[in-house]
């Protein structure tokens, strides 16, 4: 985990792929064009210099950060500290936002998703999104929720039953609900109807999985199984999550974000770097404060 | 791809209880249970007594005394004797407390009786009034050859009320959709234009009725040339009906939450489809009911009728050519005319087409799949029993 080290600095897309899979010394597809978007698997996620504005109000100042391929990393910081708008950044459900804006560039494996070549849905196919509040929709079945992504991007749906199983397994929920794949996806419990929510998500094949918040509003046995769910399928997807719990991301994460907004300033990142530095031997006061419980 | 997750092995938070000795038998205690909120038998005595007791002090003062007469007032010094008895009485036996609570509770009573008598009242006159006439000869039959001196069950209405099926029917076809698309226009589209809009549909819901028949009337029959026609009635009605419906849709789409948006937003699902898919679907009850009050709301309309399919005494099928009869222009006609019998058929007519409306929302609960839980007794015991079967 490291900030890039330049971000004002111009690059070619495809140069910036280059340079990054050179870095990382990783030589899977990533000077190949994404002009299609099309799923190819985990993917690295950039974020070079994003700023970001509700109206007038300046809440996000440049930040920089790398979000490594089939890694999992965690955006750690106090309330209104801009992590939620960094991430709804990087699957451009901010620019939905009325009066939103932003600045700065999000690469995926060296690909701008900002570029006006771009639909924001295909992008959003690429990066999928769970969110703090379960959830599903309630007038859909089980098996359709999870189909639902699908069937809005107009996929074909080839094996239904074996994708069910896959994703709903992937999202531990499959000995809960197989056999009544047919009822509403609003009767199940919180816990159940987020680890839906994840299977849905995963079911059109992200490269990479956003979490806001995922287990706030949830009990620690739900927590827990939604935990070992982001373990198991990292491997095959980027993960990058918010969270409030430090155990949570101490648990989970590869690597972390530190985001902090001094009072009427636009939040930023203050530490980034492995998980384990960052609550052992964080290099600024501020994030040791903040780690060990002493605000925020 | 898949991911083998061994699921034999219990998760530590699901401690198996089968260890656990039995625990021993426990010895009921009786105990007295306590309702706090139980409106008990007491209760009703003491109501009763009170309601009794107001009525007789007020015949005794009202009638005997004062010297006053007349039902109304009456009844309103009744109630006001019987609140001051039944709150006086409350703060003998059971306290201040309880007493301000049972006396709002009773105001709020008598509030619900005074609100429900004129309701029954209607339902009841218009069912004794017409039920003489209700028969399937009525529904079918039109007033062909019926003169003023003939008998009332010489002829039927069938041609008022497939001329308001059509007509209505028309409507909602015309009405709904654009109703439903103006809603979601102003409530998920939104730009420059929904101030427009907004105002728009208020002034077409403010709009009388009258207006809207003689808006039909003058561009569509006289300035195009159009003959009276039960098409023309139904543009009448689709302008009375677009606004209700739209207006009722989009409160309703208010209250799909935005976190719905949001995820089928972040599936990549076009704004169309986050439409459509998601937020119709969770809305269905919601429209269903802003259709039926459409309905409801048009189904008894005269004034745009008027104007628009001018009326007949026969059964016209086509709507898009000659005048048709509708109930509500039935019934305005009829219990106007001298004639015992012509005034007997419009108060059957006004019960035939509270049965009209009613046989409509049954449809349309039917058709939408949004039924109430009465019409759906089959389906929950069959639900029920499935649940049985897989639990088991």
């Amino acid at each position: 985990m490291s900030t890039t080290a330049n971000p004002q600095t111009v690059v070619e897309p495809r140069a910036a792929a280059a340079d990054q899979s050179a870095v990382n010394g990783v030589s899977v597809v990533a000077d190949q064009p994404r002009a299609d978007m099309g799923a190819l698997g985990a993917a690295e996620l950039v974020a070079e210099g994003v700023c970001a504005w509700f109206g007038k109000l300046y809440v996000l100042d440049d930040v920089s950060l790398t979000m490594e391929r089939s890694r999992v990393t965690a955006l750690i910081g106090p309330s209104g500290c801009g992590k939620s708008t960094f991430l709804r950044i990087l699957n451009r459900m901010h620019e939905v936002v009325p009066g939103a804006a932003l600045a700065g560039a999000v690469r995926l494996d060296g690909t701008d998703i900002y570029d006006m070549s771009f639909r924001a849905m295909d992008v959003r196919r690429q990066i999928g999104m769970v969110f703090q509040k379960p959830n599903p929709f309630p007038a859909m079945s089980i098996a359709d929720n999870v189909l639902s992504g699908l069937r809005f991007s107009r996929k074909k749906i080839r094996d239904r039953d074996a994708l069910l199983e896959e994703m709903l397994t992937k999202a531990g929920l499959w000995n809960e609900v197989k056999n009544r794949l047919k009822s509403l996806g609003g009767a199940l419990s919180g816990g159940q109807q987020q680890r839906l929510c994840i299977a849905r998500a995963l079911a059109v094949r992200p490269s990479v999985l956003l979490m806001d918040e995922p287990c706030s509003a949830l009990d620690p046995a739900s927590t827990n199984r939604i935990e070992q769910t982001i373990k198991e399928i990292a491997h095959e997807v980027t993960v990058v999550i918010v969270t409030h719990n430090m155990q949570q991301a101490q648990r989970v994460s590869d690597s972390c974000a530190f985001f902090l907004a001094a009072e009427n300033r636009p939040g930023g990142i203050v530490e980034t770097g492995p998980t384990h530095d960052i609550f052992e031997n964080p290099h600024d006061p501020r994030t040791a404060d903040y780690v060990h419980g002493r605000f925020g | 791809m898949t991911i083998a997750v061994d699921t034999s092995a219990p998760l530590p938070f699901q401690a198996g209880t089968g260890n656990d000795s039995p625990p021993p038998p426990r010895t009921p205690i009786p105990r007295s249970r306590v309702r706090l909120r139980d409106f008990g038998g007491g209760d009703l005595v003491l109501l009763g007594a009170s309601l009794a007791a107001a009525i007789a002090v007020t015949w005794l003062i009202f009638e005997q005394f004062a010297l006053l007469s007349g039902p109304a007032g009456f009844v309103v010094c009744s109630i006001a004797a019987f609140l001051l008895i039944y709150w006086v009485a409350n703060v003998q036996l059971n306290g201040r407390l309880v007493a301000t609570d049972r006396l709002w509770a009773a105001i709020l009573g008598v509030g619900a009786v005074g609100l429900a008598v004129p309701l029954g009242a209607v339902l009841v006159f218009v069912i004794s009034h017409g039920y003489h006439l209700i028969s399937v000869h009525f529904f079918v039959k039109d007033q062909k050859g019926v003169g003023a001196l003939s008998p009332a069950s010489a002829g039927g209405i069938g041609h008022a009320v497939l001329g308001t099926l059509e007509q209505v029917g028309i409507a909602v076809i015309m009405g709904g959709p654009l109703g439903i698309a103006t809603a979601v226009f102003l409530n998920e589209v939104g730009g420059r234009a929904t101030r427009l809009v907004r105002i728009v549909v208020t002034a077409m819901s403010g709009l009388p009725s009258i207006v809207a028949g003689i808006f039909v009337y003058s561009i569509w029959i006289v300035y195009l040339g159009q003959g009276f026609s039960g098409f023309a009635g139904a543009i009448a009605l689709s302008v009375m009906l677009l606004p209700s419906i739209a207006r009722t849709t989009e409160e309703v789409l208010k209250v799909v939450p935005g976190g719905l948006r949001e995820a089928s937003t972040a599936l990549g699902a076009p704004e169309w489809r986050t439409v459509w898919s998601v937020v119709l679907p969770a809305a269905r009850p919601g429209i269903v009911t802003a259709v039926l009050l459409g309905i409801a709301r048009v189904a008894g309309e005269t004034a745009p009728l008027l104007f628009t399919i001018f009326g007949s005494s026969f059964i016209n099928a086509n709507p898009f050519n000659g005048a048709q009869e509708a109930l509500p222009l039935f019934i305005y006609a009829h219990v106007k005319l001298p004639s015992a019998s012509q005034v007997q058929l419009g108060y059957s007519a006004a019960l035939a087409l509270a049965m009209v409306v009613f046989f409509l929302f049954l449809c349309a609960r039917l058709v939408s799949g949004t039924r109430p839980s009465w019409m759906n007794l089959s389906l929950l015991r069959r639900a029920a029993k499935s649940s049985e079967r897989s639990e088991g």
